[in-house]
Order: C-alpha cells, then structure tokens, then sequence
C-alpha cells in the first residue's frame, strides 16, 4: 500500500495501485452466478477490507471484555482500543476533540438522536426545520417526528432537473424562524455534492443548527467539519469499509451539552439516585448501554485504512472511473441517466426506456452484477424525476474500468431481452 | 441465456408488452390496492363478482416486467372462475413461486410460466403482489395490502 500525497504520482500508477488495493477485500474475489462477482453497490454498503476483519477478529480473541468498567487487563484493553477508534474518528473528521464523537449505530441513529433532542430543548410552535429535497428517509423523517411533536414546520428546498439544489433557494428559504437546517452531504439517489459550507454559513446567520448528514461523503471525499462549519456530522461505518452497526456522530460540545440524553442507562450516568440521577458529559451522556465495542474498533481500522490510501487520492480514481462509466452507458440508446450535477461523486443511477429497474437488476445480477435497485430511501427524489424507481451503480476505490465494461455489457443483454 | 429464459419467459416478456385486461371493468364491484413497499410498485384490482363468480376483472398500476405479467396472466387465469376455485389456483401459484415442495407448475397452464421465480427470493413479492390484491379485494377485510 503507498501512502498519501504522491504528487509525481501518475494516473497510471493511481489505478494499478488501486487495483492492488482490491486484493485487500477477500468478498470480491468469488463467483456469482457462475460469473465474477462485479460488486457497484458501495452507496448500500461497502465491502471490508482484511486490516478491518483482522483487527475485529484480533478484539474478539484477544481483548474481548466490556469497557469503562472493569479494573481488569482485558476491560483496560478494550477502553483504550475503543477509546482509540475514538480519537481516530476525531482525527479522520478534523473535529477539535475526540470527546465531541459519539459512537451510535449509524447516520440514521445520530439524526434521530438529534432531531429527538432538538425537538424537546429547543424547537417551538412555529419555528421551521429546513432539508432539501434530496434527503435520504432519514433525514426526513425523524425531522417531520420532530416537528409532530413540537409544532415546528418542515420546509423542504427543491432540486432541479439535474439534481441539484435550486439555485438561491436556501438563501430564500432561510427566515428568522429557521432552527434547524439538515442537509446531506451527497445524495445517496443523485450524486449530487452539496454546498454544504454556504449552507451552514446560511444557516448560522440566523442562528440555526447547521446539520450534515455525511453517509455518502466521507468515503469519497476528505471531510473537515471545521472547515464545513456545521455544528453536527454523521456518518455510517459500514459505507466507510467498516463493520455495520456502527457510525459516529460529531457535534459541537455546547450542542451536545445542550441536547438532553437519548437514551438511559448504564455508562450515561454520573450518579443514580431513586430521587434524581446526574447525567455523565458528552459522549458518555449518548452511550448508554454496552456499546458497539468491536465495531469501534473495526471502525478505528476501516478509517486508519482510508486515510493511508488518501481520501484525494481515492477521489482522483473515481472521478476517473465515473468518466468512463458515464460515457459508456450514455452511449446506449434509451439509458437515462439521473442525477447529472457537475463535479457528482461515483453514483450513477439511471432508467432504460424499455426495462422495470428491478428487471435490469434481476439481469444484471444473472451476469454476476451487484447493483441496487428501487427508491434508494429516497421517494421524493424519484417522485420529482418522474420514475418509479432508478437502478444504481455506485462504485468504490476497488472498482475496475474492466467492471464498467462488464456492467455496461450487462445492460446490453437487458436490452436484447426487453426491447 | 438459459438463465435469463427461465425466469423472463417469452409468455411473461409478451403479458409485460401487451398486459391483457388492463382496463377499469364498467360494473366492477369490489376492488383493492396492492402496495410493495420496498420497490413503490403499485397495483389496484378490480372486479365484477355476481354471486360467488368473477364475472369481469381488469388492473392498473405500474410495475416490473414480473409483477405486470403475473397480474395480466392472473386476470385471464381467473376470470369466469369462482372465487373458490380462484383462491385455490393462487394457493398452487403462491406454492410454486415459493419454491414448496410438492407444488405442480403443470396445473397452473400458463402461470406455470412463474415457475423460475423460485430461484429469485427478491422477486417473488412482485409475482404474488397481484394476486394478494386480489385476494383483498374478493373477501371480507381490508381493501389495501402490502407485501411487507
């Protein structure tokens, strides 16, 4: 493996070390079907590379044991590995502290945990939450539980035909009742990469909390959360090369002070009395119960591993790869593509004018092909595309023009069978 | 492409093209929506029962080539059925695209056309979407249902 920053670093020798890089992912190399598998589902979820399935495997016989508690060697061992997974989150997201991470489930835990806290400290009765239209469910729907319970209003920003946010519109629909403005990163449906530093800018000139949900992002392209200036970013292992189960949520130290306990339990406390119980600080204060431990830990590996392949880097390559795809599957008759944003990250989501998504994905998969097909949990966006649903090809470092060659054959074979 | 002609058989590519009784019958009685919620494919049945005897059906709705053609073939393998023998033709149907063991393709004439389906636990909501709709839409209970 090279390290990051190799500026005499051609584009040739960009693709045969990602290609060697691929020897590193033991899920890849089997047959499907018959036929090699030709994974381009990485927008569900990633595969593992082996330094993430060791280091899980290595927790489990060797250091297995719940952490913050016990005195013993192995309890110390596993809080310092989970504590390290920690600092090293901390680091990958540029954040100020280690202590403003919080390991949860997922992207979509962390904005349940926010919009649930936000909907009981501080959004009212005619304050607005601002998304976009291009949210994933999960940023939609634990806004809308909030505003329910809150008498806040929803506001959604539209998108263009493109794909992208409709130019001015943020600005414009930002007032002095705005508190809340979540937005993601990348669209998991589009491509589309978001403005998100205009956005919170945007967003704190009226005083909102600044929210980016970052699933899609910060395996495609280096995240500094100072320098986006939001107050909050989540993200989801598993779309990271890491385990599933786990991601982490970055949140200012006065948001997370402010926000009240998700949940309560063991490690959440400082002391319980029948009479009252005082809360721990952040992050303890969001990790009540035995956490995901090995998964911290898979996480920690999944992140060391990304940030020694170089996030510029693995964006260089699939900018590349996305060239190619897009080139090749515009040059079939009756492919549209949908989501056309410049500068998109390498998900290509498209329709034939003659095949169901889920027939092109049932033939695709014949020919060994792992695409994803459907709404993408994004109803909206195929509602405002005028589809019933897309298929999607999302690709990943370890994605070869050889696989791009093979999908597009593929998608040649369902127009000979649906013509 | 032998693969590819078990599941998507020239009789269900055909039903895909040219869905037969894709019309609203004039003096359908009962009707009911059908919903996968996991693709957002959407089918409504409708029927002219007179007594216990489907007398006309017809469907409309949007879906992939299997669940368009399942309803198409569904509607001609019932129509002039009662609702008994219906229900028993979609008892070997769902049997068949279930993979159970036993089941007779051969029975079911052109919906043994399905037969593949089996091979592909995805896809097996869409090939029985239209017939728990109209299962719905033929009993007592509610007019909605949904694959998951």
């Amino acid at each position: 493996m090279t390290e990051t920053a190799q500026p005499t670093e051609t584009a040739a020798d960009l693709r045969a070390d990602m290609l060697r890089l691929r020897e590193e992912f033991p899920a890849l190399h089997q047959r499907v079907r018959g036929r090699p598998l030709v994974y381009l589902d990485n927008a569900a979820t990633t595969h593992k590379p082996r330094v993430v399935l060791e280091a899980m495997t290595r927790f489990y016989a060797e250091d297995n044991s719940n952490i913050h508690r016990g005195v013993h060697a192995l309890s110390v061992r596993a809080t310092e590995a989970y504590e390290q997974a920690r600092s090293t989150v901390a680091r990958f997201l540029h954040a100020p502290s280690a202590s403003e991470i919080v390991f949860l489930r997922g992207t979509t835990e962390a904005i349940n945990l926010i919009a649930h806290g936000l909907a009981h400290c501080r959004l009212r009765p005619g304050d607005e939450v601002l998304i976009t239209h291009m949210e994933h469910h999960s940023n939609i729907v634990p806004w809308q539980m909030a505003c329910q319970h809150s008498g806040a209003t929803l506001k959604v920003v539209p998108i263009t035909d493109s794909g992208e946010l409709e130019p001015g519109a943020v600005e414009r629909m930002i007032t002095d009742r705005t508190r809340v403005v979540s937005v993601v990163h990348v669209s998991n449906s589009l491509g589309t990469v978001n403005p998100v530093r205009e956005i919170c800018a945007l967003a704190h000139e009226v005083g909102a909390v600044a929210i980016v949900d970052g699933a899609q992002a910060v395996a495609h392209m280096a995240v500094d959360v100072q320098e986006i200036g939001c107050d909050a970013y989540a993200f989801s292992g598993h779309k990271l090369m890491g385990p599933t189960g786990v991601g982490a949520l970055w949140a200012r130290q006065e948001l997370l002070a402010e926000l009240p306990p998700y949940q309560g339990g063991g490690d959440m406390i400082e002391v319980v009395t029948f009479e009252k119980t005082t809360y721990a600080k952040a992050p303890a204060k969001f990790e009540a119960g035995t956490p995901n431990i090995s998964g911290a830990v898979g996480l920690g590996a999944a992140v060391s591993f990304i940030e020694q392949v170089g996030l510029s880097r693995i964006h260089a390559y699939e900018a590349w790869l996305l060239e190619r795809a897009t080139e090749q599957m515009q040059a079939i008759p009756g492919i549209r593509l949908i989501g056309t944003a410049p500068g998109k990250a390498a998900i290509l989501a498209f329709t034939l004018d003659t095949a169901h998504p889920h027939d092109i994905g049932t033939i695709l998969d014949m020919e060994g092909v792992a695409i994803r097909t459907g709404h993408h949990c994004t109803q909206p966006v195929m509602v405002r595309m005028g589809v019933p649903a897309t298929a999607r090809a999302s690709l990943s470092l370890y994605n070869t023009q050889e696989e791009i060659d093979i999908l597009c054959r593929a998608v040649n074979k369902v127009k000979e069978v649906f013509h | 492409m032998s693969e590819m002609q078990d599941l998507y058989q020239e009789i269900i590519l055909d039903h895909n093209r040219k869905p037969r009784n894709f019309t609203i019958p004039a003096h359908a009685n009962h009707t009911a929506v059908g919903h996968n919620p996991l693709c957002g494919d959407q089918i409504t049945v409708l029927v002219e029962l007179d007594g216990g005897l489907i007398k006309t059906i017809g469907f409309q709705g949007a879906g992939c080539a299997i669940s368009k053609a399942s309803a198409s073939l569904m509607t001609e393998a019932v129509k002039g059925r009662t609702i008994d023998e219906a229900k028993v033709i979609f008892e070997g149907f769902h049997d068949m695209v279930t993979g159970v063991a036993g089941a007779e393709p051969e029975a079911l004439g052109k919906l043994a056309a399905f037969a593949g389906v089996c091979e592909y636990p995805a896809r097996v909501k869409c090939a029985s979407l239209a017939w728990h709709t109209l299962q719905a839409a033929i009993t007592e209970g509610p007019t909605q249902v949904s694959t998951e």
